[in-house]
């Protein structure tokens, strides 16, 4: 690919940013291609060194806060008209509600992914807290002359400590795997505020 | 490596290749690769953070009948250079107590 070829589709893929934004970040790599060049690549090379469209792009997306892709996306492109307002004001119960209901969506996937996290480290914390309780118990029982129950609750206190180890692998693992998930999740909402202007 | 502390130190590694003198974008990479890749990308959010919290200031000047843009490191820059390496010596201490009797066990 050459040089004008990935910054005429770079700025066509990042018609979401502000147009400033768009611009330094251009400058930016063309600068970084023409440095190559003059190092004694190819264009092709040094575009190549470069990295994909696609790559650059998604390390943009991720790089750039959400607020700042919601602003470019919604700010008028041109002078709204007084009937334009008129009649914006007049949909508010029609849109507003659907944008409340999109909000309301995304944040009930957030909060029923991150139920399932906290519901798992509470099984966890009951699983030590019968260890400990049990352990504190069977002792109690043995010296209160209860010996066989007071090993019935030790046997018990030791299994909820085995489960519990490997909850917390478990736990720590799905923790992980959910934010993740959290992560490409806010990137896709991101990518869809970024793209092709003319496609929107 | 936790997020924030990654951050940190990708700071002040673009910091400490201005550090002596004046540099570029793709000077920055090249002599940060030895020691760590950096895309373009990353280093391009980097400067405008450093360039944000007055860590760097950024003049253009003419190269080979083109504009390049150099960047200049401030006396902020310096000192979050300074404060890092005073981190990094108490980091040593807690790392050496965290290893401490490692070999003995192995």
């Amino acid at each position: 690919m050459r040089k004008s070829e990935f910054l005429a589709e770079l700025k066509d893929r990042l018609g979401g940013l502000p147009p400033q934004d768009i611009e330094e970040r251009l400058t930016f790599y063309a600068e970084m291609i023409d440095d190559r060049i003059d190092e004694g690549l190819t264009e092709e090379e040094a575009v190549r060194e470069i990295g994909t469209v696609d790559e650059v792009v998604a390390q943009i997306i991720e790089d750039t806060p959400f607020i700042k892709l919601a602003k470019q996306r919604i700010r008028p492109k041109r002078r709204i008209h007084a009937w334009e307002i008129v009649l914006l004001a007049l949909g508010s119960p029609i849109w507003l509600s659907l944008l409340i209901a999109a909000f309301a969506v995304i944040l009930s996937l957030y909060a029923s992914l991150w139920s399932v996290i906290v519901s798992l480290w509470a099984v966890f914390a009951g699983l030590v807290s019968c260890a400990v309780g049990g352990l504190a118990g069977g002792i109690g029982f043995i010296c209160g002359a209860h010996v066989p129950s007071g090993m019935a609750v030790l046997g018990t206190a030791v299994f909820c400590a085995g489960l519990s180890i490997f909850a917390f692998f478990g736990c720590k693992a799905s923790t992980k795997g959910a934010a993740r998930l959290t992560r490409l999740m806010a990137l896709s909402i991101k990518k869809c505020f970024v793209g092709k202007e003319n496609a929107s | 490596m936790d997020i924030q502390m990654k951050r940190g130190l990708l700071d002040v590694c673009v910091l400490a290749t201005i550090k002596n003198e004046d540099s570029y974008g793709y000077q920055m990479i090249k002599d940060m690769k030895p020691y760590l890749e950096m895309s373009e990308s990353t280093l391009y959010t980097i400067l405008k953070r450093l360039e944000a919290a007055d860590m760097l200031t950024v003049r253009t000047a003419e190269h080979g009948g083109r504009l390049r843009k150099y960047y200049h490191i401030t006396d902020l820059g310096l000192r979050r250079i300074e404060e890092f390496k005073s981190e990094w010596q108490e980091m040593v201490t807690i790392y050496q107590f965290v290893t401490k009797g490692d070999e003995k066990d192995a």
